[in-house]
């Protein structure tokens, strides 16, 4: 095992950040950390790193204890933290080359690993950090923390506040960074990103609600989910809310995901009660869950 | 002028020196509907509503909010808005009560009408227990639900939304999504910038901008055959990438 | 090794590229020195002043003339009664009013002893006190010249002030004092706020989650402003010898060794303010106000310590700026060695190890 959580609580004077979380990454996977700020995820992701205590439980990274052995994690893993965390008054090349010096390397040495994504930014090496947009400069703190070869991976919602085509890219870099047999373990508050992983834990209020492969957590949503559209949203979402049988109402995009408390459930007896509300247009068809409702589902 | 029309923008464009971050950019928004605004970072969506909202002055073309131009009355335009961002929403040191006088205070509500607002929105959000706490200890779903409701106590016609919900739970942000379509729904627009796609999902109709101009407009749906994809997203990936 | 140059070679970077910091950082003490030495200054010259002489015989005459020649008074007015004092000091004229008594030349011989009124405008106390000081530097100066003849000698106690100053001139007293500022200010806030802008940017965090270890930052976010304050005294001092023809007595090597230990005594407060702090703001309320205002108020600089009152005198002990001044001074204003300062060197010294062994308690390896 690549990451071994055992049972970690941690608390902050009244709030409980983490409540007895146990998981473990396999050595080589992509794992994902999916749940909304304030789930517990920097928390998480600071006992691992060494930076924190945790109140109980125990865990391991690449075979040490993050207590007893803090010293040997922090030659082992490469972390990036939630905001961006490089030098902005420093250039892309000094802050690479800086990260390699202090981690006892060279930019050389280990250029392999870094080649494909540092490429992309090398033609503005010589510009500040602070000058970058938001993907590069998301390229360039991965780079830095992968200058040492580490062999376990931090990255804390790399994501957030990057744009979708930078987003892609990263989750391909994220990819090919796997095969290179280095273990990853990834936060993120968009439920979409989910899907990338190999696995994953979904994670709200310091609690972890499941853990699993995106497939099965998907597969295991325990009802048919409907999606319903018709011409006036708000009025669509309100009727369905005051609907007696529904189990739950979500709006989802230009549809409302529903779902209904009975096991006979038929569409066309909504379709009929929504007419009666004056709604027209209105499209019942049957969709498939995503990630999203399953951590709704759970969170409920 | 079509009263129908709340936002008129005609060939609006924003140089800084040679740079040119927003590019003759034209479109309409009506009453009460939902409009995205999306664009990748730098994309000059920033700009463009700067310029909406009165703060920023374009190089050149014509824009109208509210009923009236962004050249000649941009002070009367901030009248007629409302304004919330992720970013800078509320006063964590001030309590839920606080906050909503103070906004109110801001756009000259009378006292009265203040202490109406208040039980209303204090109400409507279910926030009774909290009224006399401080906001930073809310949970940030709370917060950005408050932060809007806020943004609406002087009955704006325009109300914009800076990338309202990042980060927030996926419950929470459809509590969220549904105090807008509410506020649509009475007649109030909203104009959404945001790059998080799953957002513009829920708009009625979504702008991109790609390099200072807009190369797509119409409703999600549309935007989704036209470009044979399947979620916005995958639309804004293709159009990027050209 | 490798790793701790690279550090450093990092610190400098943030500082050349930060021009306002280094603009603070250089521009800050030539800018405090040239204020000092001519604008807030302590000298006088050319005060108005009034003479009320009662006797008007030849003593007086020649105390007059002698008052008159130097190059600090210029006789106003002559008054001819009392009454008049007051009226000159409410017209604002002078800022001085001499008071010879009836007889003065009669008493001087019979006696001994004659008095003269100094009379000061108080509104300003610091320029009244320097005035009467003048006056009675040009008074005994006159005595001792009368008393040369004569067998019996009038023997005056001479204003301490003086002796070590015998010019007069303010800016030698400020030197030391500048210096204690600056090289507190550059070693203290600077190294606090670099250190705290790490753990704002984040940085920090990732330094921790790196084999680097605690010292190896600390030192390295530390020997760039030794090096930059050494720049900084050695400025100061050039700047006093050559632009103020300010003598430095004794020596220069011993100089150097007492700024260094205040140097890192200063360093050694900045780290252990960074790990109080979490923000850079923070770290620079607490350098301001925990350190320079009582370097300025309590040191001695600016108020003599023995008059302030008994509680603040024993406060003033605990403010290494205090010691440093008394022995740069010593050194830079008396000429003494090392014999004459190791008592205050030690209570520096002592108390540099105390805040070292503080700050190396109180850095974290973690982040709580």
């Amino acid at each position: 095992m690549s990451i071994s959580v055992k049972h970690i609580s941690k608390s902050y004077k009244s709030v409980n950040a983490l409540q007895d979380i146990s998981f473990e990454v396999k050595k080589g996977e992509l794992y994902g950390l999916i749940g909304p700020d304030g789930a517990g995820k920097t928390t998480l992701f600071r006992i691992l790193t060494t930076l924190l205590f945790a109140d109980e439980g125990t865990a391991t990274v690449a075979g040490f204890d993050v207590v007893a052995d803090y010293k040997s994690i922090r030659n082992s893993v490469g972390y990036m933290p939630g905001k961006f965390s490089l030098y902005q008054d420093l250039t892309v090349e000094e802050n690479l080359d800086f990260f390699a010096t202090i981690f006892g390397t060279t930019v050389e040495e280990n250029y392999d690993l870094i080649k494909d994504i540092y490429v992309q930014i090398e033609p503005f090496k010589n510009r500040r950090a602070g000058k970058l947009s938001g993907g590069m400069k998301q390229k360039l703190a991965l780079s830095c923390a992968l200058i040492h070869k580490p062999k376990v991976l931090f990255l804390d919602e790399p994501t957030t506040g990057v744009d979708p085509v930078s987003r892609k890219e990263f989750w391909e870099m994220l990819k090919r960074l796997q095969q290179k047999g280095i273990t990853i373990l990834v936060s993120t508050p968009y439920m979409d990103e989910a899907a990338l992983c190999d696995r994953i834990a979904l994670i709200q209020d310091g609690k972890i609600l499941e853990i699993d492969t995106p497939e099965a957590i998907v597969k295991h949503y325990p009802k048919p989910i409907y999606n319903v559209r018709a011409n006036n949203m708000y009025q669509l979402i309100n009727s369905l809310n005051a609907y007696e049988h529904n189990h739950s109402v979500y709006p989802f995009g230009e549809f409302v995901h529903y779902t209904d408390n009975r096991t006979d459930f038929n569409p066309d007896h909504l379709k009929a009660y929504l007419e009666s509300k004056n709604l027209s247009n209105i499209h019942i068809e049957k969709t498939i869950a995503t990630i999203e409702d399953t951590f709704m589902e759970l969170a409920k | 002028m079509n009263n129908n029309k709340v936002i008129q923008v005609e060939g609006l464009t924003k140089m800084f020196g040679d740079f040119t971050a927003v590019n003759a950019i034209t479109f309409d928004v009506e009453k009460g509907e939902i409009f995205g605004f999306l664009g990748a970072n730098g994309a000059g969506k920033t700009t463009a509503m700067k310029m909406l909202i009165g703060i920023s002055n374009p190089t050149s073309g014509n824009a109208n909010v509210a009923g009236f131009d962004v050249f000649t009355n941009a002070e009367d335009i901030k009248k007629n808005i409302g304004y919330m961002s992720q970013k800078f929403a509320l006063y964590d040191d001030l309590t839920v009560r606080e906050n909503i006088t103070f906004f109110g205070g801001i756009y000259g509500l009378s006292r009265k009408r203040i202490k109406e607002k208040s039980d209303a929105l204090i109400e409507e959000l279910g926030l009774q227990n909290v009224a006399n706490k401080l906001v930073g200890a809310l949970p940030l779903g709370w917060k950005q639900k408050l932060s809007f409701s806020v943004s609406l106590i002087h009955d704006p016609k325009i109300v914009f939304l800076d990338e309202p919900t990042g980060g927030v739970d996926p419950i929470t942000r459809r509590q969220f999504w549904e105090l807008i379509y509410k506020a649509a729904n009475q007649g109030t627009t909203v104009f959404v910038t945001t790059h998080y796609m799953d957002e513009a999902e829920y708009c009625d109709r979504v702008s991109i901008m790609v390099n200072g101009k807009i190369e797509a407009l119409d409703t999600p749906k549309k935007l989704k055959e036209q470009f044979k994809a399947e979620n916005m997203n995958d639309v804004f990936l293709k159009l990027a990438r050209g | 090794m490798k790793r701790f140059i690279g550090f450093i070679k990092k610190e400098f970077y943030h500082i050349f590229r930060d021009r306002r910091s280094l603009f603070i950082l250089f521009g800050m003490p030539i800018a405090q020195i040239l204020l000092f030495g001519f604008a807030i200054t302590n000298e006088i010259n050319n005060v108005d002043i009034a003479i009320l002489d009662h006797s008007k015989d030849a003593t007086t005459k020649e105390i007059i003339n002698k008052i008159s020649a130097s190059k600090y008074f210029s006789i106003k007015q002559i008054i001819e009664k009392e009454a008049d004092i007051e009226s000159v000091f409410q017209k604002g004229h002078v800022k001085a009013v001499l008071n010879f008594e009836k007889d003065f030349s009669k008493n001087l011989i019979k006696d001994n002893k004659a008095t003269v009124q100094i009379i000061t405008d108080a509104t300003d106390p610091n320029t009244a006190n320097t005035i009467s000081n003048y006056v009675n530097a040009i008074l005994q100066q006159y005595q001792k010249d009368v008393n040369k003849d004569i067998t019996i000698v009038y023997q005056i106690i001479p204003e301490t002030r003086m002796v070590y100053n015998p010019e007069l001139k303010s800016v030698y007293m400020f030197v030391p004092g500048v210096m204690t500022i600056i090289l507190m200010l550059v070693s203290a806030m600077m190294t606090s706020i670099s250190i705290t802008r790490e753990k704002e940017l984040g940085t920090m965090e990732i330094l921790l989650v790196s084999p680097l270890k605690p010292f190896q930052v600390i030192i390295g976010k530390v020997f760039p402003y030794i090096f930059l304050s050494i720049i900084n005294a050695v400025v100061i001092v050039m700047l006093s010898i050559f632009i103020f023809k300010m003598p430095v007595e004794g020596s220069l090597f011993l100089l150097a060794l007492e700024s260094i230990l205040f140097i890192i005594s200063a360093l050694a407060l900045g780290i252990l303010i960074s790990t109080i702090s979490a923000t850079q703001q923070t770290a620079m309320m607490i350098s301001l106000m925990g350190l320079m205002l009582p370097v300025i108020l309590l040191s001695g600089f600016i108020f003599p310590i023995s008059s302030m009152p008994l509680p603040l005198q024993v406060i003033s002990n605990i403010i290494p700026a205090k010691w440093f001044i008394i022995i740069i001074k010593g050194i830079m204003l008396k000429g003494v060695g090392i014999q004459f300062i190791w008592k205050e060197t030690l209570i520096l010294l002592g108390m540099t190890v105390l805040f070292i062994a503080l700050s190396v308690k109180k850095y974290k390896i973690r982040l709580e």
